[in-house]
């Protein structure tokens, strides 16, 4: 249920977003977070950013994601 | 990374050593839960290091009572009910949001749909079942704010959300606990930060270390408690740095706090907690389910037979309840950690049957 994802603000207006994670794109609010601005990564939970991410974190979830993806495509090979 | 594991090893190896029993570490966060299992993280730590998992979940720890109530709603010619996808599949004492074959219940992935919701169905009251952590109230009370900026009258929430800390206090205050430290929630903290749990450290002299979910985390977040454990310490410390600071996310503290109120709510298995649920303000009553339902209080139910609450107070593993994986599985849930994949019931029935077989 506390379950986070990490993804890059690329358009805001106001207190609303559009976050890009791995060219997934998805509307967010960051009511939560005033400080941040478009081209931060932010940590996002049930649509609402909850604070900032310095891009080496957020690249080891986007890195699993991946993993998750390719398995999904081709569940007979397990790549690493 | 071999080099951080055999450090960390050394640390757990002195704790148990200086401690000569058993250590019972408590995780407060079905994640962790999760992690721990799916890492193998159990077989890889020292025997005597037991990790018992705690009231992590939000899922599992909502009442059977407040269950009976979205049920009720639902039913309602005039609600539809907007829910996240976790709750659909937990029982009620009859049935679940997911079997009604009747009703109005609509999935959404965050407050904000809801509110949309409520501006689309104009002849309809949406009521959002409001419940998790700290991590999600913020998104309930901005959803407040906004219906009271949109001069939404359809809309309203019923809160059943819960507060870690008291029920980590709770936990502390039976005599018969047995936890010597908690490795406590990432993203709840972000919001609380980690002087949230100062109280449990200075009043019941208890490590409380805050872990991100890779592996490597949970074991250092393990290894820490222990390092505190030998040197006879108990301090909050967040190796999750990048993520959570000492003060946390002052901005939702403050939205949490101008909308809600917190009071002695009943938890599933940990009975009625003080200060441990949260209810949104008098002068937000016209948001508040309760009060435009005339609902006075939420009825506290458990299901007989179910030792879900034993688990979740960390007396008793999940294979040592009755019905686990026989009357009770993922399919066919009867408890609350069994519906939940963050559940305890159901990250043993996922990773820790084959175990268990052997044994």
């Amino acid at each position: 249920m506390c379950l986070a994802v990490p993804a890059r603000i690329i358009e805001m207006e106001d207190d609303k977003a559009v976050v890009d994670a791995m060219g997934n794109r998805w509307n967010i609010r960051t009511t939560l977070t005033p400080e941040v601005k478009i081209g931060d990564i932010v940590l996002i939970h049930a649509g609402f950013a909850i604070t900032t991410l310095d891009e080496e974190e957020a690249k080891k979830t986007w890195e699993l994601f991946e993993e998750i993806e390719n398995y999904k495509d081709n569940p007979n090979k397990i790549s690493g | 990374m071999l080099e951080r594991i055999s450090t960390a090893r050394s640390q757990m190896d002195a704790a148990c050593e200086k401690l000569g029993r058993q250590i019972n570490i408590m995780e407060v966060c079905g994640t962790h839960t999760v992690s721990i299992f799916r890492n193998g993280i159990r077989s890889a730590i020292p025997e005597k290091l037991k990790l018992l998992s705690g009231p992590g979940c939000p899922v599992c720890v909502t009442d059977q009572g407040y269950i009976d109530v979205t049920i009720n709603l639902a039913k309602r010619d005039d609600c539809i009910l907007a829910t996240y996808g976790d709750m659909m599949r937990v029982p009620g004492k009859d049935t679940s949001l997911e079997a009604l074959t009747s009703g109005n219940v609509k999935v959404v992935l965050s407050s904000d749909d809801a509110i949309n919701l409520a501006k689309e169905n104009p002849d309809k009251t949406v009521v959002f079942i409001a419940v998790g952590f700290e991590t999600t109230t913020p998104a309930s009370a901005v959803a407040v704010a906004d219906a009271g900026k949109l001069g939404l009258e359809n809309f309203c929430i019923l809160s059943g959300h819960k507060k870690v800390v008291p029920a980590m206090d709770a936990l502390l205050s039976d005599k018969n606990h047995k936890i010597d430290a908690f490795l406590c929630p990432g993203h709840v903290s972000v919001i609380i930060g980690t002087d949230a749990y100062k109280p449990i450290v200075e009043n019941y002299k208890r490590p409380c270390v805050v872990a991100g979910f890779e592996p490597m985390q949970v074991i250092e977040g393990i290894a820490e408690i222990c390092r505190q454990l030998t040197e006879g310490i108990a301090e909050t410390k967040s190796i999750y740095e990048v993520a959570v600071t000492p003060t946390g996310n002052q901005a939702a503290m403050k939205i949490i706090d101008e909308y809600f109120e917190p009071y002695d709510g009943y938890w599933r298995g940990l009975g009625k907690i003080p200060n441990g649920t949260l209810r949104l303000k008098e002068k937000y009553g016209k948001y508040d389910a309760m009060t435009r339902f005339g609902i006075d209080e939420i009825p506290a139910e458990d299901m007989t037979g179910c030792r879900c609450g034993e688990v979740l107070c960390g007396l008793i593993d999940p294979p040592e309840c009755a019905m686990f994986d026989s009357a009770c599985t993922p399919d066919e849930p009867v408890g609350p950690c069994m519906v939940s994949t963050e559940g305890a019931c159901s990250a043993w029935y996922k990773y820790g049957r084959r175990k268990r077989r052997q044994t």
